[in-house]
């Protein structure tokens, strides 16, 4: 049977770790282990792509295609013809999966302004 | 209240570092607004979290975004950051009982922690710039805020750090697990690691069926009139099936691909309805055979798509997979449900045309 989550984007280069940890913090998957030098890529199958161990890698050691895994945005992407990796329907106008619509605010001042 | 004037703009304007529209407002310039909250969560709240679930008027759930206080916090008392959608501050707010804390909100446009990380609006950016506009460093005599480890896919902790001054820390995923980590201000590996219960699963149930009600309903109906209520039923049971049942047995339905899962499931569900169609008076012969037929080619179609819509609320779905998914199985289901509606508009033909 197919498995289309063998396989993902994640790199990891190990000679660049500077061993600071953080992709062991923030991974919500236990992807990264700390080893004895340098963080340890243990479970690479279980990566989600979210990109939090590559952002907050002062290193650059780790890179992956962060994104969001979500059949919802993309094929709604593909129907309205557009880019189905960089569409996100959250916070869009048809309504999402976690969001729905967002009022366009250029800036927070006119959300604090309705306060009650 | 420290201010009637509840505003960022006069804020903003004595730091330039942060771009804000109103900046150019004239006026004596009023220190920083801190709001008062608490870590009670009324009936009133848990109504208002009910309803968000059911996505009623979900953009009406956002928090002012700022800085808030909780019990009484002195310039030595830690600093949580948190997202503006009612969900997230609460969840927050409510793990605080008792603790004397800061609480950084910041403007995610109403979205939850992890949906706006992967956004971005959770990001290095905001959290610059709220740190800034708030005036947190006059604040607070430390230099730490504690996120919540779900805003690290858009939060470059070094970034915030050089930029703002501020160290970032990681706490849990779950706000619940606040106060053992406040102990020892060390997440343990089962506080960081995201899971996806059983409760996690049937609470988006909600939201997964209000997606499909309309056209669930409208399908149903017109099946009820054309082909009796077993037919009008059968869309009822491919939707349920796909928004309540998937979710709840996501991982006991053996495969890995949610599609398949789904094909699964639907096909299961739509032995009754083959049972029920083979047995109607008046078939016989092939018209049987595409009674039969028909159940078995559209629900698993159905509720495959709707098991594969499902991926972008679960925790642990990689855009690479999900992207191979819909390749692989989008047709599939396109082609069997097509088939399925020609061959169910066959049957109507041969039963008019009194053939059957």
């Amino acid at each position: 049977m197919f498995d289309s989550y063998a396989e993902n984007t994640l790199q990891y280069f190990p000679e660049k770790c500077i061993n600071c940890r953080r992709c062991t913090q923030v991974c919500p998957h236990r992807v990264f282990a700390e080893g004895k030098d340098r963080a340890e890529l243990v479970h690479p199958r279980d990566c989600m792509e979210c990109g939090a161990c590559a952002k907050n890698c002062p290193a650059q050691a780790i890179e992956v295609q962060s994104g969001v895994g979500c059949a919802w945005a993309m094929i709604g992407a593909a129907l309205r013809g557009k880019d189905m990796d960089t569409e996100c329907s959250c916070g869009g106008p048809e309504g999402s999966c976690c969001g729905g619509e967002t009022p366009e605010e250029t800036c927070s001042c006119g959300t604090e302004k309705r306060d009650p | 209240m420290v201010q009637s004037e509840k505003s960022c703009c006069g804020n903003a304007a004595r730091e330039p570092a942060a771009a804000c529209c109103c900046s150019g407002t004239s006026g004596p310039i009023p220190a920083p607004a801190i709001r008062t909250t608490n870590s009670v969560i009324t009936g009133k709240d848990r109504w208002d979290h009910f309803l968000a679930r059911w996505g009623v008027n979900r953009m009406g759930r956002i928090v002012l975004p700022g800085l808030h206080r909780i019990g009484n916090p002195t310039n030595d008392s830690p600093v949580f950051a948190s997202a503006n959608y009612t969900l997230s501050f609460d969840a927050l707010r409510s793990a605080l009982a008792g603790i004397d804390a800061w609480i950084l909100v910041l403007d995610t446009k109403g979205i939850n922690v992890w949906c706006a990380a992967g956004k971005g609006t959770f990001g290095t950016d905001e959290l610059v710039r709220r740190i800034q506009v708030t005036g947190l460093f006059k604040v607070v005599s430390h230099r730490r805020i504690i996120l919540p480890l779900l805003g690290a896919p858009g939060v470059s902790a070094h970034e915030v750090t050089r930029r703002s001054g501020f160290s970032v820390e990681y706490g849990p995923v779950r706000a619940r697990d606040l106060p053992a980590y406040l102990t020892t201000y060390t997440a343990t590996t089962e506080m960081r690691t995201v899971r996806f219960p059983l409760a996690d699963r049937l609470v988006l149930c909600p939201m997964e069926l209000v997606h499909a009600l309309l056209p669930m309903i409208a399908v149903a109906v017109v099946l009820y009139f054309l082909a009796g209520p077993v037919a009008g039923l059968s869309a009822v049971a491919a939707v349920l099936a796909g928004t309540v049942l998937f979710p709840a047995l996501l991982p006991v339905i053996p495969t890995h691909d949610f599609s398949t899962k789904g094909f699964l499931l639907g096909a299961i569900v739509a032995i009754p309805f083959a049972a029920a169609f083979a047995r109607a008076p008046g078939l016989s012969g092939i018209s049987q055979i595409i009674a039969v037929l028909v159940p078995f080619l559209i629900i698993p179609a159905v509720v495959a798509y709707l098991a594969l819509n499902f991926t972008g609320s679960t925790t642990f779905t990689s855009r690479t997979g999900v992207k191979k998914e819909i390749f692989r199985y989008v047709p599939a289901m396109a082609l069997t449900a097509s088939a399925g509606t020609i061959l169910g508009i066959v049957l109507g033909i041969l039963r008019l045309m009194g053939m059957a």
